[in-house]
């Protein structure tokens, strides 16, 4: 048995390679290895959507990912929404409607919902809904999040 | 971080052929894991004793949707997320969509899949209840050669299968309906993503000359497997849709089901739920 595996995948755009165990989690190699600790574990079994990330431009719950599944691959955690300094317009409509409270389901709602909006640029209210439907919140009530997804697609106007 | 057992092994399949050969060599040795959406939630609760994964996510082989003959044949690998964008699916198994669509939330979708839907063998998978009312065919694949069983005798009791320690699920065959015909999906659960069943209930049915000609209906969470509610059935086949015996069929679904209490719902909350889906079914039936 391999005692570690090279995993290598681009991560946020960047070239990167790990060594990991053969049965790493995708969202341990995430915070562990490559210290990026945006991507959160909240449930560890797939139901609240915090360690959401994309594979492959494909959201996926990075707690229930084998890494090794994922050698090759694209992925783009929350970290990889801004370009430097300044945040996407998703980003940027989050903090205008404080569509955070405690943070800690953010980076998930935010790749979701990135992910939502590279699929369906101008969203109805139940494709919101549903593009979020994974992505379990107990601070907001959801509205200020749904508001800010809105104002996103409509590049910025308010709701 | 969860820890994970440092005596955890996962072998990557590069072809069926070496996946099959691996199963065969050790068996019950190597659990194959596809998306896992299941697994690894045991795994990370740890209550998994499998510590040997045998990953086929990359096995083209078990991928993709096509049509044969008077099928539509589903690689097992096949998405949650590919069965609700596929337009052929759509066309024909309404239900599956419906079934897909529920599973989980996106993330779930775009990760699981069908096949392992039907291995994991929970009673309460929401495609299952489907699969039955279409009257799917599992084909199965291992170094001896490929079979095929009717997917309502393939599960034999809780998380027991027809399936040898060598077999994978290479694919799901679901005859398309012919002419007119009715589809119905009803999942009921605490909320319309990320829920599990409390009840669930498929049915497809075809009317001709004012009777019910075919029927077929798929339970879920109501017994220790995905079941065919065939003594509701018997007592409709046959039988006017204006005037269908719904009591009778209701007394009779009763046979078909053997629910218990759990932490998501009653044993007599299931009965009676059931009972209330089919009648709602049998309404919607009688006016399509």
């Amino acid at each position: 048995m391999a005692d570690h595996i090279t995993l290598r995948m681009k991560v946020n755009g960047e070239d990167r390679s790990v060594e990991v165990h053969p049965f790493a989690r995708l969202l341990d190699v995430l915070r562990e290895d490559l210290r990026l600790t945006g991507t959160k574990e909240g449930c560890g079994e797939g139901e609240c959507g915090a360690c959401t990330v994309l594979v492959d431009g494909r959201v996926v719950n990075s707690c229930l990912v084998p890494a090794a599944q994922v050698q090759g691959s694209e992925i783009v955690t929350v970290e990889g929404l801004a370009k430097g300094d300044e945040l996407s317009p998703l980003q940027a409509a989050f903090v205008a409607h404080n569509g955070a409270q405690c943070g800690f389901c953010t980076p998930g709602m935010l790749v979701a919902a990135t992910d939502l909006l590279n699929r369906c640029p101008n969203p109805t209210e139940d494709a919101v809904r549903e593009g979020l439907a994974g992505n379990l919140c107990r601070c907001t009530g959801y509205s200020k999040i749904l508001d800010a997804v809105h104002t996103a697609a409509s590049g910025g106007e308010g709701k | 971080m969860r820890a994970y057992l440092p005596d955890c092994d996962l072998r990557v399949a590069a072809t069926l052929d070496d996946a099959l050969a691996l199963l065969a060599a050790e068996p019950g040795v190597w659990t194959p894991i596809a998306g896992g959406t299941d697994l690894m939630v045991v795994h990370n609760a740890g209550r998994l004793k499998a510590t040997r994964f045998l990953d086929l996510s990359r096995l083209a082989e078990l991928r993709g949707i096509a049509e044969e003959g008077d099928c539509l044949a589903f690689g097992a690998l096949t998405s949650f997320t590919e069965v609700r964008e596929h337009p052929a699916v759509h066309r024909h198994f309404p239900n599956l969509v419906k079934s897909a669509r529920v599973t989980g939330a996106l993330a779930i979708q775009n990760r699981g899949t069908l096949g392992g839907n039907i291995v994991n063998a929970s009673p309460a998978a929401d495609t299952p209840p489907s699969l039955l009312a279409y009257g799917a065919e599992l084909e199965l694949v291992s170094p001896r050669g490929r079979r095929r069983v009717a997917y309502d005798h393939f599960h034999l009791g809780y998380k027991q299968m027809d399936l040898a320690p060598d077999e994978l699920v290479a694919r799901i065959l679901v005859p398309k309906p012919q002419g007119h015909s009715f589809h119905y999906f009803r999942k009921v659960g605490t909320r319309q993503a990320q829920a599990i069943a409390k009840v669930c209930l498929a049915a497809h049915a075809r009317v001709q000359d004012g009777v019910l000609a075919e029927l077929r209906i798929g339970l879920g969470s109501v017994a220790p497997v995905p079941a065919r509610a065939r003594h509701a059935e018997a007592t409709l086949l046959g039988q006017p849709v204006a005037a269908l015996p719904v009591a009778a069929a209701r007394a009779a679904l009763l046979d078909d089901m053997s629910p218990i209490d759990d932490i998501r719902a009653s044993a007599h909350y299931r009965s009676v739920v059931t009972q209330n889906v089919l009648s709602h079914m049998l309404r919607e039936l009688a006016t399509a």
